[in-house]
């Protein structure tokens, strides 16, 4: 199958995907609906495919200082971190090392990184996410936590994004 | 790790997709949306011709853009019966919400219940009994009877007031104009009962009747009056989190000086500056934090004041606004009473003298000294906050100010007279009807109001909850409330209600469930030992309901055409846009059914004159029910239809309606702009509300007993008592337990860390809740999530009520001890501070 057409069909299994059987990673025959015949629980992983973006190297990293990057493309804003102590989520050698989204999944604003308290924080509407906490929503209006980047860190230490977990604001696929 | 949904693309909304009107059904607010809903096997594309938005949809969308809705929005859902996809997104013209969703809103759609997506599995589908030792499923029709003959049989025998009535009161989901007029309908027009109460208190009472007693409807501005004034006076509320788009929408604006241009237009002719805001409330709020970094701290006075003592605070206002000279004296001659009041206060009925500016002035004097020994507030910003409120702008001109106040005041301390005199500071600056004025409840949930008359209820009301501990009632119907999450002295209420309810299940254990008549008499025997027969009409499984005989499965909004009004009297129609689960049916027409059943059976009893009570219940649609009751009895409501209502969409119309002109329902933007007020000579009064302590029973003795406040409240991620949200992973993922907020040397002192679990006990019960570090508390003083499944805080909050059966849950102290370590649900979780800090 070519490549486009594959996308398209892993991203209509994707949105039938109830949550809670997802987070179960449990397996099930996919079936693409028609009609009006009821559609079932879809339990396929499938995930729209991502580039492989390398967004720096371990070497460019400062403990507790945000370096602006952005994936999967160039209008997707995003920061990376290395918090110098082990999060769950976090890689490199000392599983320190997050990315995230930072357009503010509520309305779109930039957040901006707080350095005493390791948060991103939305001037907007006051909403906060906690980067050593995979980006949960303190407080806020978002009925989303916020996107994180799947990271991989190839043996000359270049931190690559490659995948992201929640839809990113403003577009509707987050590979566009 | 924090929970993620791991979708990254959604389905694109046609052109063509279907568009129903749709408010959010959650808080007071009404936020505008629309429902868009198309076939499962189509999509709309990212060309611009292709999608509802008529964008390019392949290229980023901007901040704040109308084209993107969140995984949260999205679903699929049956309608007629076939699968549809349905996206849920705040529309951009209402006026309300200017497009914006909420925490709580935004999840509409993700809240709805879907097979396809198995979201919201946990609704009910299908009436259920108890049958051979537990609940099972039943047609309507098997439900129905039981429920009739029941009902009909206790009734017949030992009068209406053996019947007992739980019932919502709001507008939103689980009420609606349709639904309390299908409900009152039943229970106050073809019955008389007495002994009802409402979802979140004892008893059937206003939870403001000091200001309608005084004649100031509580609704009375428009959400407009808060970008126009010159400050805004907030007392025991949190609108960031609780009226969050108002708050957003209309407040900040105010604040940020960004509504000046606004005020220059409409207001011209007086100085204009950006809003000052007044917060009176024992706790530093998210939305101090917020007022803070929008208006520079020097424009936010935060009154944090000691628990329950707002009466002391206001009537220091009152005096120093009076000695100053700042009333409006025109306002005061033409629109209120001149007559001093008569009574003593000392009629529970009546717990404060309604009288002139005059007397109340004389017996409310309270020295700025008092007040603040009282209130724990230092003299020089009680001073401040006369002059913010009441002192003229330069060049003379009147000071606009607003005054909103929600559950701090209502469910604190003294109910009757604290309302009543901060309405007085209200009268006294001629801030009521006027732009930039009100003096308003912020409220909870929409309102939906329409019955026939409750005044058979009398004042005070019964305190329902006490005469069921007590052995009373023979029936209990209950719609849509759940005592055992939210209500006071709830320990000792489940333990008699357990009692009471199993007595009848035990009883209907020993019969054959196919022998009607049998199970009827048994039921009947069991009640006439002191058993109570209960019937819960809800959309979820609820607490209460484990406790109960028949369940029966209600519709909620967009599963049914529904109207509410918002917190500014705004009417809109939400469409139906879905169907019910299985056979779950409107509130409305289920009432009617019982109605129906009820009249057929007492005329086999041979009560054909009771029977007769039960005509008019012919209703097919909830439309009929909307005729028969908001348009034939609202006032204004001639003038309303569902078409009419349909064609003015998420902005609706302010009610009251007062006529019908170019295709369009015209409204009431501000009450009492004439100056004419809700009494019988149209003056308003004021009221005699001498400070008097903590005034409900027990109060004071808690106080001096327990070492900690346990101030309680709601969260903006959490929607009333979490009856949806708790089958809803973004949010028990954040709240698995009650948060509790306290100070880290209190947790020190009790031995806990972040995230333990603790218990929280005093004279009245126990539950528990898990430590919550804030820095920003009081030492001494905590805040505990209100009405949460997991840990139910009105377990410990005691019986008294004021006069008019108030509950005051807000003052409730009592001890704190570590139960267990943070269990494995917690250990994710952030414990960082929720106070946005402007970098
Ligand atoms: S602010 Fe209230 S009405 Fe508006 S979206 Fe949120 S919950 Fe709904
Ligand atoms: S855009 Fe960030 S909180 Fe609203």
């Amino acid at each position: 199958m070519p490549r486009c057409e594959r996308l398209i069909d892993m991203g209509r299994r994707q949105f039938l995907r109830g949550s809670a059987i997802a987070a179960a990673g449990a397996a099930a025959a996919v079936s693409v609906p028609s009609g009006a015949q009821e559609v079932r629980t879809q339990a396929a992983m499938a995930r729209v495919e991502y580039p492989s973006i390398r967004l720096a190297n371990i070497a460019d990293l400062t403990i507790n200082r945000p370096l602006e990057v952005a994936f999967p493309d160039d209008d997707a804003p995003g920061v990376l971190l290395k918090l110098g102590s082990r999060v769950e989520g976090g890689t490199g050698p000392d599983e320190d090392i997050v990315g995230f989204s930072t357009t503010c999944p509520h309305k779109g604003f930039p957040l901006l990184y707080n350095a005493d308290d390791r948060t991103l924080n939305c001037r907007n509407h006051y909403s906060r996410f906690d980067c050593e906490a995979g980006g949960q929503q303190i407080w806020g209006h978002a009925a989303q936590n916020l996107p994180q980047y799947a990271l991989r860190i190839d043996e000359n230490g270049d931190i690559y994004a490659e995948g992201v977990d929640e839809l990113l604001y403003g577009r509707l696929s987050n590979v566009l | 790790m924090a929970y993620k949904r791991q979708i990254d693309r959604l389905p694109i909304i046609p052109a063509d997709a279907t568009k129903h009107n749709v408010v959010c059904h959650y808080c007071i607010v009404g936020c505008g949306y629309h429902a868009y809903s198309w076939p499962v096997n189509r999509q709309g594309g990212v060309a611009p011709s292709t999608n509802v938005f008529g964008a390019d949809l392949s290229r980023q969308q901007p901040p704040d853009t109308a084209a993107w809705y969140a995984p949260s929005m999205y679903n699929i859902v049956k309608q007629d019966g076939k699968d549809v996809h349905i996206v849920i997104k705040p529309d951009d013209a209402c006026i309300v919400n200017s497009g914006l969703g909420s925490a709580r809103g935004a999840r509409m759609a993700e809240m709805s219940y879907s097979r396809a997506r198995t979201t919201q599995q946990q609704r009910l589908t299908d009436p259920l009994v108890w049958r051979y030792g537990q609940m099972q499923p039943t047609s309507w029709d098997d439900a129905l009877d039981l429920v009739a003959r029941v009902t009909a049989r206790i009734v017949a025998e030992k009068g209406e007031d053996a019947l007992f009535v739980s019932a919502f009161d709001h507008g939103g989901a689980g009420g609606g104009y349709e639904n309390t007029w299908g409900t009152g309908k039943l229970y106050f027009g073809a019955m008389k009962i007495k002994n009802i109460r409402i979802h979140n208190r004892p008893a059937y009472n206003s939870e403001v009747h000091g200001t309608r007693d005084m004649g100031v409807g509580e609704l009375n501005n428009c959400y407009e009056d808060a970008e126009l004034a010159d400050t805004i006076m907030v007392v025991g509320a949190n609108p960031l989190e609780t009226q969050t788009n108002y708050f957003l929408n209309h407040w900040v604006p105010n604040v940020r000086g960004f509504s000046l241009d606004k005020k220059n237009e409409q207001l011209a002719g007086e100085a204009h500056d950006r809003g000052r805001i007044i917060i009176v409330d024992p706790r530093r709020t998210v939305t101090v934090a917020a007022c803070e970094a929008e208006a520079g701290p020097e424009n936010v006075l935060h009154l944090q004041i000691n628990s329950g003592t707002d009466l002391a605070l206001f009537n220091a206002l009152f005096t120093e606004i009076a000695d100053q000279g700042w009333v409006d004296q025109d306002f005061i001659d033409r629109s209120t009473t001149s007559e001093a009041g008569a009574g003593d206060g000392s009629d529970p009925a009546w717990p404060a003298v309604l009288t002139s500016f005059i007397a109340a002035r004389a017996g409310n004097r309270m020295t700025v000294e008092e007040a603040a020994e009282i209130t724990g507030l230092s003299p020089d910003d009680i001073r401040k906050a006369a002059r913010w409120i009441a002192q003229p702008k330069q060049g003379g001109a009147r000071r606009r100010t607003m005054f909103a106040y929600e559950k701090g005041l209502i469910w604190g301390n003294d109910n009757y007279r604290t309302n009543g005199a901060l309405v007085n500071i209200a009268l006294a600056t001629g801030n009521v009807g006027r732009p930039g004025g009100g003096v308003v409840r912020l409220g909870g949930h929409q309102e939906g109001y329409v019955r026939p008359s409750d005044a058979h209820v009398g004042r005070p009301a019964a305190y329902v909850d006490r005469l069921l501990i007590d052995g009373q009632g023979g029936v209990h119907h209950v719609w849509g409330c759940d005592h055992y999450k939210t209500t006071l002295n709830a320990s000792e209420f489940m333990r008699v209600y357990k009692q009471r309810t199993d007595k009848v299940k035990d009883a209907m254990n020993a019969v054959r469930y196919g022998d009607r008549e049998a199970m009827v008499d048994a039921i009947v025997t069991a009640i006439n030992d002191g058993g109570l027969f209960a019937v819960d009409v809800d959309i979820v499984p609820t607490k209460i309901g484990e406790a109960c005989h028949v369940v029966l499965p209600a519709a909620t909004a967009g599963e049914m055409n529904l109207t509410s009004m918002n917190g500014e009297r705004r009417m809109r129609l939400t469409e139906r846009y879905m169907d019910p689960p299985g056979q779950a049916m409107p509130d409305c027409l289920i009432a009617a059914r019982i109605a129906n059943r009820m009249q057929r059976i007492l005329t086999d009893l041979g009560k054909a004159d009771i029977a007769a009570n039960f005509d008019g219940f012919d209703w097919k649609t909830e439309e009929d029910a909307f005729t028969d009751g908001y348009n034939a009895t609202a006032k204004g409501g001639e003038h309303v239809t569902y078409d009419r209502l349909r064609a003015m969409g998420t902005n609706g119309f302010q009610e009251p309606a007062v006529g019908f002109e170019n295709g369009r329902i015209v409204g009431t933007q501000r009450l009492y702009a004439d100056g004419k007020f809700g009494t019988e000579d149209g003056k308003a009064r004021f009221m005699y509300a001498e400070w008097r302590g903590l005034e409900a029973p027990g109060k004071q003795k808690q106080r001096d007993s327990y070492a900690f406040l346990i101030n309680n409240g709601r969260a903006n991620l959490v929607w009333q008592s979490a009856y949806l949200d708790v089958d809803n992973d973004f949010v028990m993922d954040r709240w698995p337990f009650p948060f509790i907020e306290m100070h880290p040397n209190d947790m020190a002192k009790v031995g806990v860390k972040k995230g333990d679990l603790v218990e929280v006990y005093n004279d009245a019960g126990s539950t528990q809740a898990m430590a919550y570090p804030t820095p920003s508390a009081r030492p001494g003083e905590t805040f505990m999530l209100f009405a949460f499944p997991t840990g139910v805080q009105g377990n410990v909050v005691n019986a008294g009520t004021n006069e008019l059966g108030i509950p005051n849950y807000k003052q409730t102290w009592g001890n704190i001890r570590k139960i267990a370590d943070a269990p494995a649900s917690v250990a994710h979780l952030s414990f960082k501070s929720k106070e946005y800090n402007a970098t």
